[in-house]
């Protein structure tokens, strides 16, 4: 069968410089030999369907088939992780253990330096589940007037999963989260579920899912200085809409995704939920071997799609020609250029979460802030993810500014002192919660989701962006081009 | 348990039950008895595409816990509470009250769309929503429904949320793949629940697995 290529002009209306390719590609044709005596044929399989076919004791499999999947981890926080030991212990029984007592990771992350007593209660709860079922990995948070006196605490569990040496190729991971897809980064099958689904895990280590169909998007070329891995994954969003992955894994390749450390391949594959993906991948590299043979000891295998695998749709950008982004209000899809936004006076710049949290997010915005050399004209509020990168803020000197660390060239600036490590606001929450917009304000931020009411408050108006943007718009006090500040 | 996955495909054998009016009285999760018909009537819930889970139950409502009754009463009064006033000036859930008059929600494209959070299809079921007909769903919000047997997440490819109206009486018959709109007497084809059918009136996964003998009762 030949292949189809439908080569999509730029739209002239408009000034993004995009030039997608979409390209058909059709299954490959059955092959004319008879089966081996000895066995299954194996067929060209994705990264996605070999992990899973791994996982599932299966020598192939494919888009569409349904599989009992084992489990190599288990995430939950403190928000979900309640409800899911409830329905674990109302189904399998006071008396049932757990499947695996070191393979479920607890991490208080949600709902934590709040007065709010149902949130706190929750924590407490985890703490009971984490005793009562000796589970090994358990985040504790004791003293909410000081992160800093709480050695087990770490943060946003995305990100800390990935610090601890969680993350492993080739290995299957669920969470009670939407941004569990945020591990792919590590080339492996990582996707959130509800309580009930996760229930069942905690007592057989095992879930039943479909094998996905894999979109491939190839990001070639170098990066410009002035475009991060948000503005990628923006691109890829506002290209397909919100629901342009629904059931589907998105696979990201291309040079510059290999160039890119794990920090920036994880902001990729964090938001493959707001296009509706199941689960998004990255191949493990070198990059990817450093960093997790630096956090854990545990053996892992690494699995690479095969060169003449399945793709349902392929996509390929140069990322050279393109430019800095925003999603506006309402929608992660409602993609824009910073540059054609900036008529849109903002109240408030929000640079913190799993997305937009880690310690190269913050070490951009810094390196803006240092250029620039000027105060921010509204209430930056900084919200490391975890404990980690906070420390990070503090301690590590930004590359090519003199020897200063992200949080004296903030102060420089005039942002608010960088908080205690959770989701905070990306989320809204409890009212008290740190940077909560409890008003109707225009925010850039480098979060996920800008659904109405996603901060707060419905009314207010949330611009997804990169660090470089939400940093540049802060010095302006307008949605603003990092370029202006460059 | 293979029968839910394979729902997730929405492809399916059409059922084929007489078909009997029936009034369902507004409460918690589905629960429907072997024989009697899959048919919901009552007045209906017009919302537009991309509903997604922060406006189905905001999430400073999260803190209430799914699993303790309680607190499950109490999140299926904050259903829906997150859509903006000026697009939808009538509550899904009056102020003051725990329960809805709408059995029956109407949407778009996507709904269901953004977190993972299982408060979503719990608080819809908890205020009284029993069934939910939409173009297509985001892929967690779909497998929690039928997890846990909340609501069912129907599917057709009408734009029925461009035809009914809040308000308007409507039953929906899952054995003939049947909407009916009372007000206009209009009718619209419905895709089959198919196999997710099950599982929903069992009350949920587990549920469904005991009747089935695939578990063990706790």
């Amino acid at each position: 069968m030949a292949l189809q290529a439908t080569m999509h002009a730029p739209c002239t209306a408009s000034r993004v410089a995009r030039r997608a390719m979409k390209v058909s590609a059709a299954a490959a044709a059955p092959s004319a030999r008879t089966p081996s005596a000895t066995g299954a044929v194996k067929r060209a399989m994705t990264m996605t369907e070999k992990i899973l076919a791994n996982r599932s004791g299966n020598t192939s499999v494919q888009p569409g088939d349904n599989i009992w999947t084992r489990v190599d981890k288990l995430l939950t926080h403190d928000v979900c992780g309640p409800g899911t030991f409830g329905i674990f212990q109302k189904e399998f029984g006071p008396n049932a253990k757990v499947w695996d007592n070191e393979r479920v990771v607890l991490i208080p992350d949600h709902y934590i330096f709040t007065n709010d007593a149902r949130a706190n209660r929750n924590v407490d709860i985890l703490r009971e589940m984490a005793q009562k079922y000796n589970i090994k990995y358990f985040y504790d948070i004791t003293d909410r007037s000081d992160f800093r006196a709480n050695p087990d605490y770490k943060g946003v569990c995305h990100v800390a999963l990935a610090q601890e040496g969680h993350c492993k190729p080739g290995e299957v991971l669920f969470g009670t989260d939407s941004h569990t897809c945020n591990a792919g980064a590590f080339g492996q099958f990582a996707t959130g579920v509800g309580n009930t689904d996760a229930g069942f895990i905690l007592g057989t280590g095992k879930l039943l899912i479909k094998v996905p169909p894999t979109m491939r998007f190839v990001m070639e070329g170098e990066m410009p200085e002035y475009l991060l891995a948000k503005d990628l994954i923006l691109q890829v969003i506002g290209e397909i809409s919100v629901a342009g992955a629904t059931y589907k894994a998105m696979e990201f390749s291309g040079s510059a995704i290999e160039g890119m450390n794990m920090d920036e391949r994880m902001t990729i594959c964090n938001m493959v939920v707001e296009a509706g993906g199941k689960n998004g991948v990255i191949a493990p590299d070198q990059t990817t071997f450093d960093y997790v043979r630096a956090r854990t000891q545990e053996a892992f295998e690494p699995v690479y799609s095969d060169p003449d695998a399945s793709y349902v749709a392929d996509y390929r950008w140069d990322v050279s020609k393109l430019e800095p982004l925003v999603a506006a209000p309402h929608s992660p899809d409602n993609r824009k250029t910073a540059r054609e936004c900036s008529d849109v006076k903002i109240d408030r710049v929000y640079i913190g979460s799993c997305t937009g949290g880690k310690t190269e997010d913050f070490l951009s915005a810094a390196k803006l802030f240092y250029r620039a050399k000027r105060q921010v004209k509204v209430p930056t509020f900084l919200v490391p993810a975890t404990q980690k990168v906070w420390a990070d803020v503090y301690t590590m000197p930004v590359p090519g500014c003199d020897g200063k660390t992200a949080a004296e060239i903030f102060e420089e600036a005039g942002c608010t002192t960088p908080a205690a490590p959770s989701c905070a606001a990306c989320l809204g929450g409890p009212r008290d919660t740190f940077a909560r917009m409890n008003e109707p304000e225009v925010c850039v931020s480098t979060t996920n989701r800008n659904f109405p009411g996603r901060m707060g408050h419905k009314e207010g108006q949330v611009y997804l962006a990169s660090p470089f943007t939400a940093a540049a718009s802060a010095l302006k006090g307008f949605v603003c081009d990092p370029r202006e500040y460059m | 348990m293979m029968a839910l996955a394979h729902q997730l495909q929405r492809r399916a054998a059409t059922l084929s039950r007489p078909a009997r009016r029936a009034c369902v009285s507004v409460c918690a999760k589905v629960s429907k008895k072997e024989g009697e018909p899959r048919v919901i009537r009552g007045k209906c819930y017009v919302t537009k595409d991309n509903i997604d889970t922060d406006q189905i139950i905001p999430a400073e409502y999260l803190t209430l816990v799914p699993s303790k009754p309680d607190e499950y009463e109490k999140l299926g009064s904050y259903a829906l509470i997150g859509l903006p006033d000026d697009l939808y000036p009538t509550r899904y859930v009056k102020e003051g009250q725990m329960k809805t008059e709408y059995p029956i929600i109407i949407g778009g494209q996507n709904f269901g769309c953004g977190s993972s959070r299982e408060h979503a299809p719990v608080a819809l079921g908890a205020a009284g929503a029993k069934v939910c007909v939409s173009e297509s769903y985001a892929r967690i919000f779909f497998r929690n429904c039928i997890a846990t047997g909340e609501l069912y997440p129907c599917e057709t490819s009408v734009r029925l949320c461009d035809e009914l109206q809040t308000g308007s009486e409507v039953t929906v018959d899952m054995d003939n793949n049947i909407l009916t709109d009372h007000s206009t007497g209009k009718t619209y084809s419905l895709q089959s629940i198919g196999e997710a059918g099950p599982v929903i009136d069992a009350g949920g996964i587990f549920e469904y697995a005991r009747n089935q003998g695939m578990i063990k009762t706790a």
